[in-house]
């Protein structure tokens, strides 16, 4: 009997070795596709573009090894200055004020106004619009002549514009149509909104806090999370600007909407540099990386999270 | 709030949806004008006459029907590739002890804020030097591949919060790690499963540089790009163009109202991911 049992406890523990090792091999087993895919998709990619970045290539030849040749054409290359400088203007400018209009949006839609529904279903609507339609249709609309945007604008006698079609308004046009698809970003504010337990309202009500003091010390710090999370992948999408902008204007008016992604795919695809665009998008890397920490970095002081005490 | 106030309220935000509709209305009633009545001053605002044949005009000007193909052939073989592989490396991350398992998934989340376009040209290369170029491979395999960072991230939440006392009943039957996944997880994942299929269906649906720069015969282009071509060939006639827009618009309009509930729910879950 006592031997029984000591030889089933052997056993068991085998067994529970045997499981737990089974686990081990099970978890490998089930992550292996992403694996693979970190590996020869991410991984191997983004070093062989750092090792491309030191060659020169135009594909058909083999890459030479040209030292740091293209870090120097980089910085005397005024297309590249330009596709910068456009990039961190729609970027700086877009981003807050798309964050800003997201979060007004999702305080109108997060009230008890009749029809509430249909009110979240057309303001959400117009971010469902591909991006391919999308620039085509704000192409239509921009037009000068003919065009939504200049017909609404002469109807109330405001001043047009030459949208898309001026260098110094090209710009905040690709701004405002982006704003336009401010939909999931209002959606996700809007879920945060409704997250907001409502007896820290009231208590703030109680203690005399009027709408605009609840607003800055009750709604903002609650939503705060959602506000970083939603601006950091918006500064990542928004450096990486491309396809509207390809089809709406391909860069023009004399390169004013020459944004970072298109100049690296004309680099790439239509001249055949791929070293040179490696080099590009090592760049664009380094500085997509370095806000990011910027941001998260920062965000300790304003950002706050639920059962955190507030620093300062 | 006072009755002034709200009804106040009430007229800015019906204002707000007109201004954010008017587009859309602008693009299907452009579609529906004569050739040449898009260019008149004052503009119609309800088109005389109403030209249903813009639709079939511009379906046909362009193989339609090959750009149609192609994009569902993408969009289902992704989708279900991204579906099977994010839901499995998600139910190992959040449910098997296994070596490195943490550092992994800290990688899992660094791919997530990395930008695609750091890894587009080698990858292009590697696509090229396997001869996939002009097939649809390069924009249906690697999502064969894990899906998405932020596909395994959601399942990982998701399933995260299943209880456990499922998993260890049945592990206590002699039930496999594969059998838990396929017969206890995967049937409770519903709301998963549907989030994870309309962000792909979306992203497929609206994927504009991989068939750019991988596809380039006509047959096997797809909507996004057929639209493209369709700008390079009728510049200037915006009936017929915003036609053809249109019909890349209203499936995915019809998607949003026939699965409206997963839809808001993968939204929830991606927005509030940042908790």
């Amino acid at each position: 009997m006592a031997l029984n049992s000591i030889q089933a406890r052997a056993i068991a523990r085998r067994r529970g070795r045997s499981l737990l090792f089974r686990e081990k091999v099970d978890g490998y087993v089930m992550i292996a596709p992403w694996l693979i895919g970190l590996v020869v998709l991410t991984a191997g990619p983004m070093l062989a573009s750092a090792a491309l970045a030191f060659t020169n290539y135009d594909i058909l030849t083999p890459p030479k090894f040209s030292g740091t040749a293209n870090v120097e054409r980089m910085l005397g290359d005024e297309l590249f200055l330009t596709s910068l400088r456009n990039t961190a203007y729609y970027t700086f400018i877009g981003v807050p004020l798309h964050v800003a209009v997201a979060l007004g949006a999702a305080l109108l839609l997060n009230t008890k106004v009749t029809g509430i529904r249909f009110y979240r279903t057309a303001f959400y609507m117009p971010s469902m619009t591909p991006p391919v339609a999308n620039a085509l249709l704000w192409l239509w609309i921009y037009n000068p002549d003919f065009g939504l945007a200049n017909i609404v604008l002469s109807t109330l006698h405001l001043p047009t514009s030459k949208w898309l079609w001026d260098k110094n308004t090209a710009i905040p046009s690709f701004i405002l149509m982006s704003l336009w698809g401010l939909g999931s970003q209002m959606i996700t504010f809007l879920a945060g909104l409704q997250n907001v337990p409502p007896q820290l309202h009231e208590a703030a009500s109680i203690d005399g806090a009027g709408a605009l003091q609840r607003f800055r010390h009750v709604t903002l710090p609650m939503l705060s999370p959602i506000v970083l999370f939603n601006t950091i992948i918006a500064v990542i999408g928004s450096f990486q600007v491309f396809t509207t902008a390809y089809i709406a204007t391909n860069g023009g008016p004399e390169n004013a909407t020459l944004f970072y992604v298109l100049y690296l795919y004309r680099n790439g695809f239509e001249y055949f540099k791929m070293g040179y665009a490696s080099a590009l998008a090592w760049v664009l890397f380094l500085i997509v990386l370095v806000f990011t920490l910027v941001q998260f970095k920062l965000s300790n002081r304003w950002v706050y999270y639920e059962g955190d005490l507030r620093k300062g | 709030m006072t009755t002034l106030q709200r009804g106040a309220l009430q007229l800015f935000m019906t204002l707000c949806a007109a201004v954010l509709l008017l587009p859309l209305y602008w693009m299907v009633t452009t579609s529906l004008k004569a050739v040449g009545k898009e260019w008149l001053m004052p503009p119609q605002w309800i088109p005389n006459p109403v030209v249903w044949s813009n639709y079939p005009d511009a379906l046909t000007a362009l193989p339609f029907n090959y750009f149609f193909r192609n994009t569902v052939l993408i969009v289902v073989l992704a989708t279900a590739g991204t579906v099977l592989t994010s839901t499995m490396a998600g139910f190992a991350f959040a449910r098997l002890r296994f070596p490195a398992r943490g550092f992994l998934f800290t990688l899992v989340l660094a791919t997530m804020m990395l930008p695609n376009v750091v890894t587009l040209i080698p990858t292009f290369l590697l696509f090229k030097q396997l001869g996939w170029l002009n097939t649809l491979l390069p924009l249906i395999v690697p999502y064969w591949l894990g899906g998405t960072a932020f596909s395994i991230f959601l399942s990982r939440q998701f399933f995260l919060a299943v209880p456990y006392e499922l998993d260890e009943a049945a592990r206590v039957d002699g039930a496999s790690n594969y059998r838990i996944y396929a017969a206890i997880m995967l049937p409770l994942s519903p709301p998963l499963i549907g989030a994870l299929a309309i962000f792909s269906v979306l992203h497929h649906w609206n994927e504009f540089l991989g068939p750019l720069i991988y596809v380039n015969r006509m047959e096997l282009r797809t909507l996004a790009l057929g639209l493209r071509s369709f700008q390079g060939s009728f510049a200037s006639n915006y009936a017929l163009m915003m036609a053809a827009a249109t019909v890349t618009v209203l499936p995915v309009v019809a998607l949003f109202f026939a699965a409206q509930r997963f839809f808001m729910r993968g939204v929830l879950m991606t927005g509030l991911a940042g908790r």
